[in-house]
């Protein structure tokens, strides 16, 4: 078996932590980590609820493939009703956080109600306690961190904890861990925040004992990391060039979202790009990229690790900027880039840095600044009104506006309301470049048109890890489909969304994908899962995880007219590139997918299909 | 021909498969608060270094074991420790240099890296051959190479 079978149950208003057996009969449905604690979510809490009420959950999971030897195996996930979208939400990170829960016996935590104070838990494998974090409260997501291992004596304790966003309610907070991973979108750090729970700290020694056939697992496991090893995209240009690799790649393709999607090229792209992270500066003569990094047991090590120029005007006073520290990712890059027309560099890092380090989610935080910049252009806000210079392309706009916002200083609080609500308040609900709340990241779906439908229908509102299908437009991984046609796009998003649900639930990393297909991946979970888990098992878990999310939805108060895009995607044409004249055809490619579901025209499960899959 | 552990932190990307590994072979479960080696990362300075007993041959450890409970595998040149024999007394971790050797509180023994009877399982985990198994007489090869390679670069141009 790959789940330890152990679930803590933590009432932070009674402040008590409790074990209890993991329910193996929905293990064998829903496999773990966002199958399993979204199957637990919609069991225990009223899709009505407020997000940031004590009435709602959040709970923490790992796969049964966490803390193992599968590559990537060290993903673990952050699964609430989310507090921008109002939606499901389930966010993924990595570190070596997800791992170590799993080494100290636990498969998830589940966290109820509020605490009257600030607390902090502290597992140490059996040993579960709540701790006072009055001192930990106001202090950054590096800070907190550095003070629980100091506090405790043991540097080898991992730590997930919130900034002063999740702290101050602002509608994209996320939830650090290892100093820079996060489960970053839909605002669940808001949630943990609305807990009064400053932070997760934990120390396993336990380890993984109860993988089913360790033989027949090494092998999976050592034939599925020589698929990644063999393959271009996980093998050599993911560990090189990290996801920013896809900068130009997606710029030259007309689907690089430019200033707030008025334009689907960025004239500055090179300079935000991962080739440019790999050239010397000419400040310093020293390239902005250190190295790359793995999290937890991954053989791809897509990861950044960038010194800031220190002679930048955003840092060149503050030391503690200057050493090595997590770096961008093409999200980020593009978020607090293209969408906002900033070109320079080092002013995207320190945004990213101060996400970081408060806990904000740099996609959401960086469409919404392009919002409110766009606001600005058409004078709808002033410059007295967001004590800044907002415009396009505005570095040092930027860099003031990411400190306000973690701080929540004046027009800072608005910014941290999440670009649908922001432009809601000045009457152009239109501007907000969103599904269901949470703004889109970096793909326009003009130039790339099955993202449209992937971001339409996604159960967390836009997000490209819901269904990359990136991969077969762009990149033809596993087929190669043209990008800007409709035709096929609904069976191609569905069967990639069912697909990452798998992925997801195992406990491993969706990048595995560029290399993976469920083939890949079904062998090292029968090996290491007790039961039957074939192709055909598999599958059924991806589309049932998708439904039971969809049904949570539905009984939040979402309906069809919600799986929609902003009018600028479907009425302005793209401007430039290979889509030039292209909207995005959601209104073709719906009505298909939702026949593809076995929905009914209203996106509502027909009972055939409910039954099918155990619903 | 007897090997040794060689490490080039360079290449390390923090995985720990490593550990885990050393872990699994040790303990037949995956663990690596009980690897024997160990990645450490530095950062501020955005390196990695894994860390593990470089095999000393005149060794602290073994020479301050009161019980002479650790001993030379003859085939790798390991010391090793033989669990039977150990009392906990912890003295080969005070005398290690290195830090190598270590206390586990709850079997009361002591544990050092013992090369794995010469398949170390760290190496063959390694994605990035940051940890490889060399000839012990030519540990310095590689980076010999590459020194090298910048030596006689007249005859290249001509």
């Amino acid at each position: 078996m790959g789940w330890n079978r152990k679930v803590l149950r933590v009432n932070l208003t009674a402040g008590t932590c409790n074990p209890e057996p993991l329910n193996m009969a929905w293990a064998n449905d829903y496999l773990g980590s966002r199958g399993l604690a979204s199957k637990y979510l919609v069991e225990e809490i009223d899709p009505k609820v407020d997000p940031l009420s004590p009435d709602n959950k959040m709970i923490m999971a790992t796969g049964p493939l966490t803390g193992t030897m599968a590559s990537t195996g060290g993903r673990y996930t952050v699964v609430t009703k989310g507090a921008l979208t109002n939606a499901i939400a389930c966010s993924n990170s990595g570190g070596y956080f997800g791992a170590e829960m799993k080494f100290a016996g636990w498969d998830m935590i589940i966290f109820e109600g509020r605490s009257p104070k600030p607390v902090y838990l502290y597992l140490e494998n059996d040993k579960a306690e709540l701790r006072d974090a009055g001192h930990l409260w106001g202090k950054t997501c590096w800070e907190t961190e550095e003070t629980i291992k100091a506090s405790h004596q043991d540097p080898l304790i991992r730590v997930s904890s919130i900034g002063a966003a999740g702290e101050n309610a602002v509608l994209f907070a996320c939830i650090v861990n290892d100093l820079h991973r996060a489960a970053g979108r839909s605002g669940v750090g808001a949630v943990m925040g609305s807990k009064n729970l400053k932070a997760v700290a934990i120390r396993g020694t336990q380890g993984v004992s109860g993988i089913k056939d360790f033989p027949a697992f090494l092998a999976a496991t050592n034939a599925a990391k020589k698929v990644l090893a063999d393959n271009a995209v996980t093998g050599q240009g993911l560990p090189k060039y990290g996801t920013q690799v896809l900068m130009n790649v997606i710029n030259e393709m007309g689907a690089l979202p430019t200033r707030n999607h008025r334009d689907v090229q960025f004239e500055d792209a090179g300079k935000i790009s991962a080739e440019a992270m790999h050239e010397k500066r000419p400040t310093d003569g020293k390239p902005h990229l250190v190295t790359n990094a793995a999290c937890f047991g991954c053989t791809i090590a897509c990861g950044r690790i960038s010194k800031i120029d220190e002679t930048h005007f955003s840092v060149k006073n503050s030391p503690k900027y200057w050493g090595a520290n997590g770096g961008l990712e093409y999200e980020a890059a593009w978020a607090l880039g293209a969408a906002n027309g900033v070109g320079d560099l080092e002013a995207l890092q320190y945004a990213n840095l101060l996400c970081n380090e408060h806990g904000m989610d740099p996609i959401s935080f960086g469409a919404t600044v392009g919002a409110a910049m766009e606001l600005y252009d058409l004078g709808i806000i002033s410059r007295e009104q967001i004590g800044v210079d907002a415009r396009f392309g505005s570095a040092e706009a930027l860099c003031k506006l990411v400190e306000m916002t973690a701080h929540g200083e004046g027009f800072g609080k608005e910014l941290g309301m999440g670009s649908a609500r922001l432009c809601a308040r000045y009457g152009r609900p239109e501007l907000s470049m969103s599904v269901k709340s949470q703004e889109f990241p970096a793909y326009d779906s003009r130039g790339i048109q099955g993202m449209g439908l992937t971001y339409a229908t996604s159960n967390r509102g836009a997000c490209h890890l819901r269904s990359y299908t990136v991969a077969s437009e762009v990149l033809g991984i596993p087929v190669k489909t043209d990008p800007l046609v409709t035709e096929g796009k609904a069976e191609l998003v569905k069967a990639f969304q069912d697909a990452t649900g798998v992925f997801d639930a195992a406990g491993i990393c969706v990048f595995t994908s560029f290399a993976w297909t469920l083939a890949d991946v079904q062998p090292q979970i029968q090996a290491a899962c007790e039961g039957d888990w074939s192709m055909e098992k598999l599958n059924e878990v991806g589309e049932r995880i998708w439904n039971m999310e969809r049904q949570f939805n539905l009984a939040a108060g979402f309906t069809a007219a919600d799986d929609d895009l902003p009018p600028r995607l479907k009425t302005e044409p793209a401007k430039t590139g290979p889509a030039k004249g292209l909207v995005n055809g959601i209104d073709k490619m719906k009505p298909e997918y939702y026949k593809v579901r076995g929905w009914n025209a209203d996106g509502v499960p027909e009972k055939a299909t409910l039954e099918r899959l155990g619903l | 021909m007897q090997k040794s552990l060689h490490i080039d932190p360079a290449k390390c990307t923090g995985c720990l498969q490593c550990e885990m590994a050393c872990s699994y072979e040790h303990t037949g479960v995956i663990n690596p608060s009980k690897s024997r080696i160990k990645v450490f990362n530095f950062e501020h300075e955005g390196r990695k270094v894994p860390y593990t007993c470089t095999q000393c041959a005149d060794a602290w450890c073994m020479n301050a074991c009161p019980v002479e409970a650790i001993v030379i595998d003859a085939a790798t040149g390991a010391k090793v420790v033989k669990e039977a024999t150990c009392v906990g007394c912890k003295v080969c971790t005070i005398a290690c240099p290195f830090g190598t050797v270590n206390y586990m509180a709850d079997v009361g023994k002591v544990q050092k890296c013992d090369l794995c009877a010469g398949d170390p399982k760290c190496v063959s985990a390694c994605p990035t051959g940051a940890i490889t198994y060399v000839d012990a007489d030519w540990t310095g090869l590689d980076r010999m190479r590459a020194w090298a390679a910048r030596t006689n670069t007249a005859a290249v141009a001509a």
